[in-house]
């Protein structure tokens, strides 16, 4: 863990009493103090390209009256910027007359190991691993024109400290190993990327030359698209595959689900908690606890412990994600989902691993269920408009489907649909939840932080294709 | 008050000279300090104010061959040394790569001309405060709207770029943001949209109400959206919609694409890939600009550059790593364009939309849709069905699809354009493209 006050002119005891003094009206509010190294090491184009190392240190003072977020943040943990922060706030919030809450709950449970992954692994073996991955696939055929491979490692320390003197502390490691690799066939060119990580040391993920399966996975994603042709346009039925296209779940109803959009009601959600929302069979759970996740938590940007929410329960909206602000002027609690990307911002409601889980049907049943469609595998990127509903993802790989049987592959197409409609359009849950390879980054108010998604294979009777082909 | 030169230059050469000790053949090092102050509104009250006051440092050393970069927001001499220590171990273990070197030395900015890109006016939070109050007071005019945010933020930069041939110069730079997001209701429909203001010049901002009438007109036109048919029509991109195309192309001719071969415009310079008619400027040194700047982020002088002429492609956008791999020499594009622009089409918006019986106009797309390796693009799209150059209904939950090598040659420009943002486009329409709806 850190000790944030040893290099610095304000003791532990004294920035205890500038935050105790600075929120004794508030309703809430908290120091987070933050401590995060990062490093990146990227093989593009035959060469090591990159090799750097980020060390990041900083506060985020933060008060809350009613409505009100008053927040400052510096880079400077010293008296006198700590100070400088206090009188910020107290000039946002005048004359506040609030009730500080002290209560927030405590658990024990740890999610991940207290380690730090950068140090696990020496440059050099890295280095050689990239290295490998470039002969290991450039050796697959002169159709191979570019391979692109990199780790990203960090840990952040954070602490954050209540009104009172209350602190909450948590280490929390993340790791991710990335491949891309771009193919040339009659001077046609598609790439395919895949990547692999979570909340543990690199070598989880890499051991006994594991690294050749993400290889793999790349360069076969590349050269189905080799393959493909021009995306149908226009509405059908689609057949979402298991694990990472859960993005759909997490674009179409995820975002419209917390907390933050439905207290002010611009989320197309708010005024259907407890009605049906999706069909029956359709369960929804946002999961902080999963042990090494890319989006598991022990604690949240808060100091709340990390909980399991049911979101959707066999078709029925049952709760919304919250952090402390929005769970209290909502009057419930805080599902231990109040995030932020770093101290530089405020926290918000956010997802960490957002999973549909497990119906009975096959994925068999739902191909041969489908007269004229798409069978859908992997994506890109997605993004909601929460207020309208409507949300989109990109399909990196997917198949026509004719006649209940796969056909040729499709060119990447964005798929878009209704948020608070679509659930009712899954005909078909599969037997098959997988969760994705932990490779997600949500992005929200400009703020990026890791996620997880989890989902079974599922037929949707209705959702609009974006190909060119009419 | 942002840290001054004298400040920054201090660490920049701290950094440099024990790099140098420390072994490093050569480096260079930016140090960088920024304070924003913003308010938002809710509702026509106060929502959050924040304040972030951000010093950072990033070094890259280089042994020979060999590169390395560290960057931290710990400025404290103490934790410099250790970094500074650890990225030339770093550098140490980096295989070399030949194309590693610092810009050729007479390419360096010489001068450093005063662009007006900073604003010593300091605005308060109260005064924020009255701004918003104004703007929210236009936005929720109308009983439709039934949620305005808005927000003020003004920022003051500054920054010192130095490096181990001498070259360290640097500039502060202001800009004051205003924003308005509304959300309208009625009974089949909610819908969101918004406006903002950016400028160097606190007294260039756009006027509070306007900005707030702006915001609830644009979103409760949007209302009881329509979903058509999938069909090939015409498309006219609203301005705020089209300067996107220009960063695709600008991603696309990025040397590090080009020399990587991950662009579909590669080997395309001298080439026809625009229609006759469309020319494309990069211009660094336009007065108060949002993307205007001196030099680029290792210091290379930057020239106004004529990228497309009559719709053949001129430029690629060279920075020294890849302009090296590639022969060619930095033309000063090392972190991307400036002030990059359409020139004008010789069509006014009128004819625009009347030039097509029937057509789509674009305000929003949605999603990661534009794919530089293959040209291909698909988003998400909102917008409006026009028929005889009227408005006729509001239209969502569409998408439209094409690929950029197509689009780039069936364009035709407007004659409007504004430089409200660093990269700008007058309106757009592109035929040939695909509508999927229903």
């Amino acid at each position: 863990m850190s000790n944030f006050f040893e290099k610095s002119d304000v003791s532990r005891k004294e920035a205890e009493s500038i935050i105790s003094d600075t929120l004794q009206k508030c309703d809430d509010g908290e120091l987070y103090l933050e401590n995060s190294k990062s490093e990146s090491i990227l093989l593009d184009d035959n060469k090591i390209k990159n090799s750097s190392y980020n060390s990041d240190l900083g506060f985020g003072f933060r008060a809350i009256s009613d409505e009100v977020v008053a927040y400052s943040h510096s880079n400077e943990i010293s008296k006198n910027s700590l100070k400088q922060s206090s009188e910020n706030l107290k000039s946002t919030l005048k004359s506040v007359k609030g009730t500080y809450n002290h209560e927030i709950p405590k658990s024990n449970k740890k999610y991940y190991d207290n380690i730090n992954p950068i140090e696990q692994k020496s440059l050099n073996e890295k280095i050689k691993i990239l290295n490998d991955v470039n002969d290991y696939l450039r050796s697959k055929g002169d159709k191979v024109k570019q391979v692109t491979a990199n780790f990203l490692g960090e840990q952040k320390s954070v602490e954050i400290i209540r009104s009172g003197g209350e602190t909450l502390s948590d280490v929390r490691p993340l790791v991710r190993f990335n491949v891309s690799v771009m193919v040339e066939k009659d001077g046609r060119k598609e790439t395919g990327v895949y990547g692999v990580g979570g909340r543990q040391s690199y070598d989880s993920y890499l051991k006994d030359e594991n690294w050749k399966s993400v290889c793999d996975e790349a360069l076969r994603i590349a050269s189905v698209n080799l393959e493909s042709k021009p995306a149908p346009a226009g509405e059908m039925k689609v057949v979402l595959g298991p694990g990472w296209p859960a993005i759909l779940i997490h674009e179409a109803v995820g975002h419209g689900l917390e907390g933050d959009f439905n207290r002010k009601k611009t989320s197309a959600f708010h005024n259907l908690m407890g009605q049906k929302v999706a069909s029956e069979g359709v369960t929804i759970i946002d999961d902080g606890t999963i042990d090494n996740r890319r989006g598991s938590l022990t604690i949240d940007d808060e100091g709340t412990p990390t909980e399991k929410t049911v979101l959707i329960e066999n078709g029925i909206l049952k709760n919304f994600m919250q952090d402390r602000l929005n769970a209290r002027l909502m009057k419930t609690r805080s599902t231990g989902s109040g995030r932020r990307e770093n101290y530089r911002h405020i926290v918000l409601p956010r997802m960490r691993n957002t999973m549909m889980l497990s119906g009975k049907q096959t994925q068999e049943e739902m191909i041969k269920a489908v007269d004229k469609g798409i069978f859908a595998v992997s994506f890109g990127g997605g993004q909601v408009d929460i207020t309208s509903g409507k949300f989109v993802f990109n399909c990196t790989e997917a198949y026509e489907i004719v006649n209940g049987k796969i056909g040729s592959p499709i060119k990447g197409a964005t798929l878009i649909g209704d948020g608070p409609s679509i659930l009712k359009e899954v005909s078909m849950v599969g037997n098959d939840m997988m969760m994705d390879p932990g490779i997600g980054t949500c992005g929200k108010a400009g703020q990026g932080v890791p996620v997880g998604v989890a989902q079974p294979s599922i037929l949707i009777d209705k959702m609009t294709v974006g190909g060119t082909k009419l | 008050m942002v840290k001054d030169q004298e400040f920054l230059e201090k660490k920049a050469s701290y950094c440099l000279s024990l790099a140098k000790k420390l072994g490093a053949t050569d480096s260079s090092v930016i140090v960088k300090n920024s304070i924003s102050e913003t308010v938002n509104f809710r509702n026509k009250k106060l929502d959050e104010s924040n304040r972030s006051d951000d010093l950072g440092l990033s070094i890259t050393t280089y042994i020979g061959k060999k590169k390395s970069s560290i960057s931290s927001s710990n400025l404290l001499n103490d934790n410099l040394n250790i970094l500074i220590e650890k990225c030339i171990e770093t550098t140490k273990n980096t295989p070399e790569d030949e194309f590693n070197s610092l810009p050729d030395r007479d390419l360096f900015a010489k001068e450093v001309k005063d662009l007006n890109l900073y604003d010593e006016t300091h605005i308060e939070n109260n005064q924020k405060i009255d701004y918003l109050k104004k703007l929210e007071a236009a936005a929720s005019n109308d009983k439709k709207i039934v949620n305005t945010e808005s927000s003020f933020t003004q920022n003051k930069s500054n920054f010192v770029l130095a490096n181990s041939e001498g070259f360290c110069d640097g500039y502060k730079t202001s800009s004051f943001t205003a924003s308005s997001v509304t959300v309208a209701k009625d009974e089949k429909s909610m819908e969101r949209d918004y406006e903002y203001s950016s400028k160097c010049f606190l007294k260039d901002l756009d006027d509070a109400d306007e900005l707030g009438n702006f915001a609830a007109n644009q979103t409760i036109r949007k209302l009881s959206p329509k979903k058509i048919g999938s069909e090939k029509i015409a498309i006219i991109f609203d301005k705020r919609i089209a300067k996107g195309v220009l960063s695709t192309f600008a991603s696309a001719i990025s040397s590090s694409a080009i020399s990587r071969g991950t662009s579909f415009l590669k080997d395309k310079v001298n080439q026809k890939i625009f229609s006759d008619k469309i020319n494309v400027f990069d211009k660094p040194d336009m007065l108060k600009g949002l993307g205007s700047r001196n030099f680029d982020s290792e210091g290379v002088k930057t020239d106004t550059l004529k990228l497309v002429d009559q719709g053949i492609l001129k430029h690629y956008l060279i920075d020294t790593y890849n302009g090296k791999k590639l022969n060619l020499k930095s033309n000063g594009r090392c972190g991307g364009t400036s002030n990059l622009y359409f020139e004008n089409g010789n069509i006014n918006f009128k004819d625009l939309l009347n030039s097509h019986s029937k057509s789509l106009y674009i305000t929003e797309t949605i999603g990661h849709g534009s794919n530089i390796v293959t040209g291909d693009y698909s988003v998400g799209a909102t917008g409006f069905l026009i028929e005889n150059g009227e408005f006729k209904y509001p239209i969502n939950e569409i998408t439209i699809a094409g690929n950029f090598k197509d689009m780039f040659q069936n364009i035709t420009l407007a004659n409007d354009l504004e430089f409200k943002y660093a990269t700008n486009s007058p309106t757009m329409l592109i035929e040939g493209m695909v509508v999927a709806g229903k």
